[in-house]
């Protein structure tokens, strides 16, 4: 079994008015980076890669970072700095990039680039993984929609090449152009770095992800749900001809372990204060849904049926529209109700475990026998954590936590990508 | 292809593979027109209002309404070649006015830009395509994209007016359906081409620029470029109207192109 260390790098501004129930809007690409601090910045940028360091002492095989743009609840927009920092001051641990967005780089010869230095200053300890990115990168940086999936496969395919095929060679492709691919600098590993995705439900990416024999990672999705998406990609894995199995399936989720039950909830529930991620349920964010649905992110290809009366048809629906306003005021009453229980309803169905280690480890073990998965990530120091949340959690985690998550993986038989190769189901010499 | 139906002729011609639709009604000298970014609204009134003394032909641009989509196409000029072809298998590219709304504006000038002597004129409706000196045009990124066609009239009343406070179902999978394939055709630089202005200054096409005064999606800086890139353009305003001068103000709309044409 594989086990990592995770946390998002919320930019955390306890005067800002963004931690806690200030009343301040959390609001996704709603919040200008004129109230950004880069002292506090410089702090927590230092401070996440100190507990990175002490997760690696404390026995995590893997360091996992992530990449999102333009918004508070992740400073990671440039990781590949975090993850090359990691490489030097860290010595064994796997670092685990979770992942970079693809389409969004103009230029995907200088991520292969980086990642190939990443893997040789850290002697081959890198795992890459890469997605499509929300709305809100691609609005960051200007990528365009409607080509995202297109844009992701075909910088895959590049990088790939890059890595593995001697230059110089040419590649005149739909979306990237190059005269000469020829860097210098090749991934440490042969023939190149592990390539897992990371992904919550989109079907053609996990379809896409069987068909690559690449483990795939579910990002804290609930535990019915992540199961569908992992028969779904083990039966893509059987109509290309093998069984996926533990090795294949990764699942990060959340867990803060604590020195008593009481220090154990009242950290537990800074997962959903401050600028968390604000697709997570119960976090105070909101999220744009016009900007993650944005115009072709997911294609529309049908022919429309015609519309000849138009605006006639819109005055048609006049009087259903007022009944369903009034249908949504008793609907937002119940919701603002159901709001309230929503740290006790995510601790009930295991979107969130807090506890000591007594009442954590057999919480993991319900998820571990539900799900499977061969890597797992513990996601922790989130939210409004602050420094020494993160670090009693990461002690216990290597005093009782891991050791026992072992046993459970060797009782279980879940292998991980580094004990089984996904690529040809071998064993792999345990390194 | 063409076909009676209750009320418009429907024709449909083939060009580069794929299939173009379009609305035909009137009688008199020709109309051709290019719809908005937001798709092809079907027959509306300000098409009859042109229909009292023109034959009005409404075209689905291709990859919007029930024309097919030329999965190939990345910019506007593509759309506007296709149309080119388009509009003379209809018979219609060398007797014929061309009005372009919004987007289908900007693909109306590309299109008079490379057809230099074949438009009796051009009518631009709040047509993107120009880069205005101050301000920028409306990004339909940061708009739920019914909150987008809002912006398009002077006041929220005045969308309601047309729409109801909320559009059906099938108004707003038209809209969604159409801002993709207007992102492909369209994304950097949002709505407009710096080639545009210099290859305008070659179209002695007489041209209407006719825009409404409150335009919120593409401001009147748009249409001081255009006519300060036209040889030959008259700058109307629509006192009153929003970006959607046809919807908003039909008649006004209407009276204006019927005067342009009846004054050439």
């Amino acid at each position: 079994m594989f086990v990592g260390y995770f946390t998002e790098r919320p930019y955390q501004d306890f005067e800002s008015g963004w931690v806690g129930a200030t009343g301040r809007e959390i609001e996704d690409l709603g919040m200008t980076n004129g109230d950004y601090n880069p002292r506090i910045g410089a702090e927590l940028y230092n401070r996440y890669l100190d507990e990175k360091v002490y997760a690696e002492e404390m026995g995590f095989d893997g360091l996992m970072l992530n990449e999102h743009h333009s918004t508070p609840f992740c400073m990671g927009g440039v990781m590949n700095v975090e993850a090359a920092i990691l490489a030097r001051i860290t010595k064994r641990a796997k670092i685990v990039l979770l992942g970079n967005v693809l389409p969004i780089w103009e230029d995907p010869l200088w991520l292969a680039e980086e990642l190939a230095e990443i893997d040789m200053i850290s002697r081959g300890r890198l795992v890459t993984g890469w997605v499509r990115g929300t709305g809100r990168e691609s609005v960051a940086h200007n990528s365009q929609a409607p080509f995202n999936w297109e844009r992701f496969q075909e910088a895959h395919d590049f990088v790939v090449k890059a890595w593995s095929t001697p230059g110089p060679f040419r590649w005149e492709g739909e979306h990237y152009q190059y005269r000469y691919v020829n860097p210098w600098a090749r991934p440490y590993q042969e023939p190149h770095p592990q390539i897992w995705i990371p992904g919550v439900m989109s079907r053609n990416t996990v379809k896409w992800c069987a068909e690559h024999r690449y483990p795939y990672v579910m990002l804290a999705t609930e535990i019915e749900p992540t199961k569908q998406s992992f028969d779904y990609y083990d039966e893509v894995a059987r109509e290309n001809g093998y069984e996926a199995s533990t090795e294949h399936h990764g699942y990060l989720f959340k867990v803060h372990v604590d020195e008593t039950e009481e220090l154990a909830e009242e950290a537990g529930r800074k997962y959903i204060s401050g600028p968390a991620n604000p697709f997570l349920e119960g976090n105070q964010g909101t999220v744009r849904s016009n900007l993650q649905n944005l115009p072709g992110l997911t294609s529309r290809t049908q022919l429309l049926p015609t519309v000849s009366t138009f605006a006639a048809a819109a005055r048609g629906r006049q009087a259903e529209r007022d009944a369903a306003l009034a249908e949504q005021d008793a609907e937002t009453d119940k919701q603002d109700a159901d709001a309230f229980g929503t740290y006790e309803e995510q601790v009930n169905k295991y979107s969130i475990i807090t506890g000591t280690p007594k009442t954590v480890i057999p919480k993991i073990r319900h998820v571990l026998e539900e799900l499977r998965p061969g890597n797992i990530f513990f996601w922790d120091g989130d939210g409004a954590m602050n420094h020494d949340d993160a670090m009693r959690s990461l002690r216990l985690f290597g005093e009782e936590v891991i050791p026992a998550v072992r046993e459970m993986g060797k009782e279980l038989d879940l292998k991980g990508a580094f004990e089984v190769d996904t690529q040809t189901g071998a064993p792999m010499s345990g390194d | 292809m063409t076909t009676e139906t209750e009320t418009h002729t429907q024709i449909a011609v083939e060009v580069a593979g794929l299939k173009v639709n379009a609305l035909q009604d009137g009688s008199g000298p020709n109309i051709v027109v290019f719809h908005h970014s937001t798709g092809s609204p079907g027959w509306i009134p300000f098409y009859d209002l042109l229909a009292e003394h023109h034959t009005v032909t409404a075209i689905d641009m291709p990859g919007y309404g029930q024309s097919e989509r030329p999965a190939w196409a990345r910019h506007p000029r593509d759309i506007a070649i296709l149309l080119h072809s388009a509009v003379h298998k209809m018979g219609l590219d060398n007797d014929a006015h061309m009005l372009g709304m919004g987007f289908g504006g900007w693909v109306a000038a590309e299109l008079a830009a490379m057809h230099l002597h074949g438009l009796d004129s051009l009518i631009l409706v709040g047509a993107a395509g120009v880069q205005p000196e101050e301000g920028e045009i409306a990004d339909v990124i940061f708009y739920e994209f019914e909150e987008y066609v809002k912006l398009g009239f002077s006041s929220d009343e005045a969308y309601a007016e047309v729409f109801g406070d909320e559009a059906a179902p099938e108004l707003k999978e038209i809209w969604d359906f159409s801002r993709e394939m207007t992102a492909r055709l369209t994304w950097k630089p949002w709505m407009f081409n710096r080639q545009l202005p210099y290859l305008l200054g070659e179209v002695e096409t007489p041209t209407l620029l006719l825009w409404g005064e409150q335009d919120r999606v593409t401001p009147i800086g748009v249409a001081e470029v255009y006519d300060a890139s036209l040889p030959n353009s008259t700058l109307q305003v629509i006192e009153g109207a929003g970006h959607l001068v046809e919807l908003e103000k039909p008649q006004a709309a209407a009276d204006a192109v019927n005067a342009f044409i009846a004054g050439l």
